[in-house]
Parts: structure tokens; C-alpha cells; sequence
């Protein structure tokens, strides 16, 4: 709705984020702030949650009621599950994962966390790095999410002090210091107030960093795709079989990492049988190269069998094929994990059974200490186990890419997706 | 270095895409539920893309309140022609004479909600496992947390609380006899969004989202288009409009705008000036602030 000329969109790029916050550390007024301020939100939205505050007998606008999805939330005056916002400025369009921060919120913050190219993490200014400020860290290290930015908020409720500030800065850098993210970014705001969300803040001069908005708009994402490791899951064989396009078969796909070009040495996995890429198609184009996460056809110059579940990859560089996998699981159901239990797995294109071998420990998301006596894993706990798979699949690290070192367990009986494994 | 990086439309088209293949490798018999609105229209041009030089392969499904615009009727059936693709029309009119869906009375009648009946009476005879909508997540509160792949069960009901996770692009249609599937894969786009991949793709639309004169009339702040659907109060005069739609459904709910956009270009400009969303000007939204999630958990779209 701000000035998009015309023209603008065709540069505009995407960035998804998430938040994290406990309950009250004003992660709905945040997002409120956001839609309310980059002028995301339409009059009619306003004015229905204008009308909804004065019904609740509140004395201002509650931005937070923006974000306040299903009737029984509403009731209960709690988010239940991920919800997901948007909004857009000349330079980006961004989409939230909201997701609610309560018990279940491992869970809920997996989910958003495993899209995202960012999250949010909230940390109310007059209580410091608390447990959970660990545990969103953790779990946003665990999904291994590029850009961390810790916004320090309700500064005006600690004068706009800048040792506060300093002193939950270094607090949290000394504690990340344990957990592997790249890219962390502070921020001192006030969500309710709109200090530094979308306009500088007049209250705290000494802060000479970006505001959120701009932060948000400006972060580096380019590099956040693997562009090494060339990597192709087969979703989809089209076989037109029409008069036009006798011999026409294609695999359909979203490339889940690396480069494709035309003419570039391919190998099928798990077959291993080699080819060389003949085309590049999208509708009635050809193109030259293709790259993740760009939805393409891809034609191969020799005729092998390729099925949906195969993946292609460049030859000089081939992930690992293996049965045997070891993950790092977050448990999604309220039936805990079976030892010796079978699964249906998902990775990529790709659908296998597999049996759970080994459980080897339980992490404490709050201390990171890993739980080695206690093995029973359930709802919303974080676990390192040993899988193996009915037949072999082609895979890498999940720290290396997120598409293809990424796995989701169903449970048979139920078809209710129970688990969500990284491979490390 | 060479930059790889692509536009939100090209990441949004290339997510859709990927759906709509996941789709199609994890069901049966799918189908493409095409109301003849922009966002199905999207979804039927991000098919031809998904699966050429192939035919979709999935029909076209047209709920058809019997209440459409005749433009919608018109472009529906060209668009099925020219592409080649399965038409599969299921009437209200007829559900309402069979007696199984009752028809609305008064002023503010519509058959909204009993294109309800209708849907799941023709998911049924086909048999259906998996019907593609071309919901948007920031269209209604309600919608923000739907899946791509939204689970439905035997009586295509949809229960808020129990949604499978979905996380990163694993989807998990896994389902039991009986039990099938809403897919949608624009979830992730905005009215904008929609309106500049139109643009930049180039893609044919009814005629009746542009601006035209037409006989109108004003109701509780809404422009309705005069018809015979909607019978005039007393006080209610019809004047010649220059209007266009924003979105398009049964003529008893859709509400028109003032307009003067003749091209895409000009309609991108005034979505991006508008202040009201697109939904404020549909009625069926605003009888009650939940009325979305209710219907839906009904098993509407
Ligand atoms: N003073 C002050 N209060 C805030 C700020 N941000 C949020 N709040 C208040 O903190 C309470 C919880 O905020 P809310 O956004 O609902 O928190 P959530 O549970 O994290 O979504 C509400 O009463 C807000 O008005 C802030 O920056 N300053």
C-alpha cells in the first residue's frame, strides 16, 4: 500500500521471518507495530479492532488485536498456533510466522523457524535474558535460521537506558557464544511506543544502529541459499504423450540447491545411472540456467528411468547415500516416540519407512546439557536418535542445506505428521 | 559475481508451482476449484506452468450459484476451450431443487453458503481426494494459519486445532478413505501480489475487473450491480456507474468500486492506493466477526 510505483515490484525480493517471545514480552504489539506503521493495515482491519478495543473497555488502539487469529484464541486471549502475516515496502515483501509463545511453543516455533530467513527474538528490558530467551535461541540455531536480531523492548519502561541495554546485549553474546549462528543484530525498541520499530527513536540517542524496519529491509539474504551443491529432487515426470511432443519427458521439480546449467553432467540417485541436462524448461521458455529454490522442468539427453523421489545432482559433486541417518528430532505429537517404532519419512520428493534405532539422548533446551538417562521423548521435546531407512536415500547435512537435510516422520496408523528431523 | 537472487514474485510463483506438483504426485483424483476470480485464474495459469507441455492434469471445478455475473460465465468457458482443459460445472440452482440446500429469503439473501452443499454433493460424485482453492492467508483472520495442504475430514470439516505442522516444503496429504484434502497454493500471496504477477505475466482476465458502466445501485455503503438477484427496497435507486470489481462471486455479495482503471497497469495503482481490503467489500464476511472460521469449519473453501 506504501508508494509501489508500478515498476517497483519487478526488483522487490522476499524475506520470511519469524518471532519469539514469552507470553507479554510484546510480540503481537511488535507485529502490530510493524503492519500498522509500514501502512499494512487497511482501514476496515483498523477500524474493527478500533471497535474491538473499545468493546474490552481498553483506553488506546490494541495494535495487538491485529494479529489475533481463530475465535478460540480470542477467547482465551492466547495464539494457539502459527499464523502467518504480511506486509510490504517498496523494497520487500516480508512474511511473518507468528508464532505463540506458551508451552506448545517449541513446536509452533519449529514450524515457523524451518522457512524463515530470520527471526525476531523478543526480550522484555526489565527481566534480562531469561530461560526462554535460551531456549528460542537454541531452537533458532537448531533450524539454523541465517539472521538472529534480538530486539531488547519496553525500553520506556527502563527510562531508555543504555545500560540496560548493553547489559542484555553482552548477557546473550556470552550465552550464544555456545550455539552457532552467524548473524546476530540487537536493537533497543519500545513496540508499544514505536521507538526504533519503524522510525528512530527521539528517546535514546546513544543508539546509533538501523531501526527494525530498516534492518528488516536491508539484511543480505542472497547469500542464505546454498549455491554450491547442485541438487534437484524429481516431484513430477511429465509425459505430454500428445502429437506435438511425442517424446517429451520431463522431470518436474524445485531445484533445493546449487546452479543447473544446460549441458552440465548429471547424476541419477539412487540408480547412479549419468546424463547430461539438455534443457531447462518453464512453460514455453528455455533457459540457460536454473537456480534454488526456482521451479523448473529439466529434459536429460539420454532416456533412463527417473520416477518421482529420485534426485539429480550434479555429477562432480553427489550427496551421501545412505540408510542409516542420524537427526536430531523435534517431537510434534502427544504420542511419544516409539523406540524400535516405524515411521513413514518424507525427505524431499521422497517417501520411505523407516525404524527408529537408537535414542541416544535428550536435550534440555533451557541449560543445552544433554539428558542421557531420561530417553522418553515426547510433545515439544528436542532429541538426537538413530534412524534407518527401508531403502537408501540421498542426503546431506542439514547445516549444509536445509532442503535436502530435512525430514518429517508420519505416523502410520494415524497419517498425522509426528516428527521434524535435521541430519547432522 | 552474477546475482542469484529472485523477485518475491518469482520465489512466490516457484512455491506455487511446487505445490500444485506435490499435489498432483500425492493424490489421485484433484481437482482445480475455479470460481472464475483472479486468484483462480492465477491458479489455473500457475497449473499451465507446473505441468507443461503437458494438459493439467486435474478439471476445472465451477460451483455455479446460478447468481455469476455473465462475464464470469463467458471467460470460464473460453479459458476451458482454448486450453484444452476438463470443465466440471455443480449448480446450486440444481442442489436447491433436489431440496438439499434451502434457498435464502429477504433483502440480503445469498447463495453463499450454499455453495457449500453443493461442493461437497460434487466432491462426492467425483470423488475428489484433493481440491486446489486459490485462498490467500492475509484475505481473512481466519485463514492466516491454513495450510497448503489443509486436511479435511470425512465430512470435508476442517478442524482448527488439529492441523498437521507443516514445516519446511514437506507436505503430508496422507489421508484415510473418506477423508480429503484442501490444497492451496497461493497462501502465501497478497491482493498485490496477485495483481502484479497479472501484470507481469500477462494474464488474461474477465472483463468486468476493469472499469465499465453499469447499473448500480447503493446499499449499507456497498455498490451492488442492479440484477435480478438482489431485489431493490423502496428507497434504493439505480444509477449508471463507472465501476470495476476486485473480486468476483455471486452477484448478491460482491461489491463494486468507483473506478477509472482500463488497464492492468492502472488497476495495480489504484489495489496499491486502496485503503479498504478487498474483502470489506464482500458481505458475506461481515455478518458476524467470526463468520469466516464458522463457515469454514463447515466445510466451505
Ligand atoms: N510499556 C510498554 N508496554 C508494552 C510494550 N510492548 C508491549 N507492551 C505491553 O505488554 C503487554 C503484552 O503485549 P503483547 O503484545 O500482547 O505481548 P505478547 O504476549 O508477546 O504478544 C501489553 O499490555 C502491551 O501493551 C512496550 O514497548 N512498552
Amino acid at each position: 500500500m506504501t508508494d509501489f510505483s508500478t515498476a517497483g515490484y519487478l526488483t522487490m525480493d522476499l524475506l520470511r521471518f519469524t518471532t519469539a517471545g514469552s507470553v507479554d514480552d510484546g510480540k503481537s504489539t511488535l507485529i502490530g507495530r510493524l503492519l500498522y506503521d509500514s501502512k499494512s493495515i487497511f482501514e476496515d482491519q483498523y477500524e474493527a479492532i478500533r471497535a474491538s478495543s473499545e468493546k474490552r473497555g481498553e483506553e488506546y488502539v490494541n495494535l495487538a488485536l491485529l494479529t489475533d487469529g481463530l475465535r478460540a484464541e480470542r477467547e482465551q486471549g492466547i495464539t494457539i498456533d502459527v499464523a502467518y502475516r504480511y506486509f510490504a515496502t517498496p523494497k520487500r515483501k516480508f512474511i511473518i510466522a507468528d508464532t505463540p509463545g506458551h508451552i506448545q511453543y517449541t513446536r509452533n516455533m519449529v514450524t515457523g523457524a524451518s522457512t524463515a530467513n530470520a527471526a525476531i527474538i523478543l526480550i522484555d528490558a526489565r527481566k534480562g535474558v531469561i530461560e526462554q530467551t535460551m531456549r528460542h535461541t537454541y531452537i533458532a540455531s537448531l533450524l539454523r535460521i541465517p539472521h538472529v536480531i534480538v530486539c531488547v523492548n519496553k525500553m520506556d519502561l527502563v527510562e531508555y537506558t543504555e545500560e540496560v541495554f548493553e547489559k542484555i546485549k553482552n548477557d546473550y553474546t556470552s550465552f550464544a557464544a555456545k550455539l552457532e549462528i552467524t548473524d546476530v543484530h540487537f536493537l533497543p525498541i519500545s513496540a508499544l511506543k514505536g521507538d526504533n520499530v519503524v522510525d528512530e527513536s527521539k528517546n535514546m540517542d546513544w543508539y546509533k544502529g538501523a531501526t527494525l524496519m530498516y534492518l528488516l529491509e536491508n539484511l543480505q539474504i542472497s547469500n542464505d541459499q546454498n549455491y554450491s551443491d547442485a541438487r534437484f529432487p524429481v516431484q513430477y515426470v511429465i509425459r505430454p504423450m500428445s502429437s506435438d511432443h511425442h517424446d517429451y519427458r520431463g522431470y518436474a521439480g524445485r531445484i533445493a540447491g546449487g546452479i543447473f546449467k544446460k549441458g552440465d553432467a548429471v547424476t541419477v540417485l539412487p540408480s547412479g545411472f549419468t546424463s547430461k541436462i539438455k534443457s531447462i524448461d518453464i512453460l514455453d521458455e528455455s533457459l540457460e540456467e536454473a537456480f534454488a529454490p526456482m521451479s523448473v522442468t529439466l529434459t536429460l539427453e539420454d532416456e533412463i528411468d527417473i520416477s518421482r523421489g529420485d534426485m539429480i545432482a550434479k555429477t562432480d559433486n553427489l550427496p551421501e547415500i545412505t540408510q542409516d541417518i542420524e537427526i536430531m528430532i523435534c517431537w510434534l505429537a502427544d504420542k511419544q516416540l516409539q523406540l524400535n517404532g516405524k515411521y513413514a519419512l518424507r525427505h524431499t520428493s521422497k517417501e520411505v519407512r523407516c525404524v527408529v534405532k537408537d535414542i541416544q539422548y535428550k536435550v534440555n533446551i533451557n541449560t543445552l546439557e544433554k539428558i542421557k538417562d531420561d530417553k522418553i521423548i515426547r510433545l515439544n521435546d528436542i532429541a538426537c536418535i538413530t534412524i534407518k531407512t527401508t531403502t537408501p536415500i540421498a542426503i546431506d547435512k542439514y547445516k549444509k542445506n536445509r532442503n535436502t537435510g530435512s525430514v518429517i516422520l508420519i505416523d502410520e496408523a494415524s497419517n498425522i505428521t509426528v516428527g521434524a528431523g535435521m541430519i547432522i | 559475481m552474477k546475482n542469484y537472487n529472485l523477485t518475491h514474485l518469482k520465489e512466490l510463483e516457484s512455491e506455487s508451482i511446487y505445490v500444485l506438483r506435490e499435489l498432483a504426485a500425492q493424490f489421485e483424483r484433484p481437482a482445480l476449484l475455479f470460481s472464475g476470480g483472479k486468484d483462480s485464474i492465477v491458479c489455473f495459469h500457475l497449473a499451465r506452468k507446473a505441468f507443461a507441455p503437458a494438459k493439467i492434469p486435474f478439471p476445472l471445478v465451477h460451483v455455479d450459484t446460478g447468481h455469476n455475473f455473465e462475464e464470469t460465465i463467458v471467460f470460464r468457458d473460453e479459458l476451458a476451450k482454448k486450453y484444452n482443459a476438463q470443465l466440471i460445472v455443480g449448480s446450486v440452482q440444481q442442489s436447491i431443487d433436489e431440496g438439499k440446500a434451502i434457498e435464502e429469503k429477504g433483502f440480503n439473501a445469498s447463495r453463499n453458503i450454499l455453495q457449500t452443499v453443493t461442493l461437497l454433493d460434487t466432491i462426492e460424485k467425483y470423488k475428489f481426494d484433493a481440491c486446489i482453492g486459490g485462498a490467500r492467508r492475509d484475505e481473512e483472520k481466519a485463514r492466516a494459519k491454513e495450510r497448503f495442504f489443509s486436511h479435511r475430514d470425512e465430512f470435508g470439516q476442517w478442524d482448527p486445532k488439529n492441523q498437521r505442522p507443516e514445516l519446511w516444503n514437506l507436505f503430508n496429504g496422507k489421508k484415510h478413505l473418506g477423508e480429503n484434502f484442501r490444497v492451496f497454493p497461493i497462501s502465501n500471496w497478497t491482493e498485490m501480489d496477485v495483481w502484479q504477477y497479472i501484470l507481469q505475466e500477462n494474464i488474461e482476465i474477465p472483463s468486468i475487473y476493469y472499469t465499465h458502466e453499469r447499473e448500480c445501485f447503493v446499499r449499507d455503503g456497498v455498490i451492488y450491480a442492479h440484477s435480478n438477484v438482489i431485489p431493490l427496497k423502496p428507497t434504493e435507486k439505480v444509477e449508471k456507474m463507472q465501476v470495476r470489481f476486485r473480486t468476483i462471486g455471486d452477484i448478491s455479495c460482491t461489491g463494486a468500486v468507483l473506478s477509472k482503471a482500463t488497464t492492468l497497469e492502472e488497476i495495480v495503482e489504484e489495489v496499491a492506493a486502496t485503503r479498504v481490503t478487498e474483502r470489506g467489500s464482500r458481505i458475506d464476511d461481515k455478518r458476524s466477526e467470526a463468520a469466516m472460521e464458522d463457515r469454514k469449519k463447515a466445510g466451505y473453501f
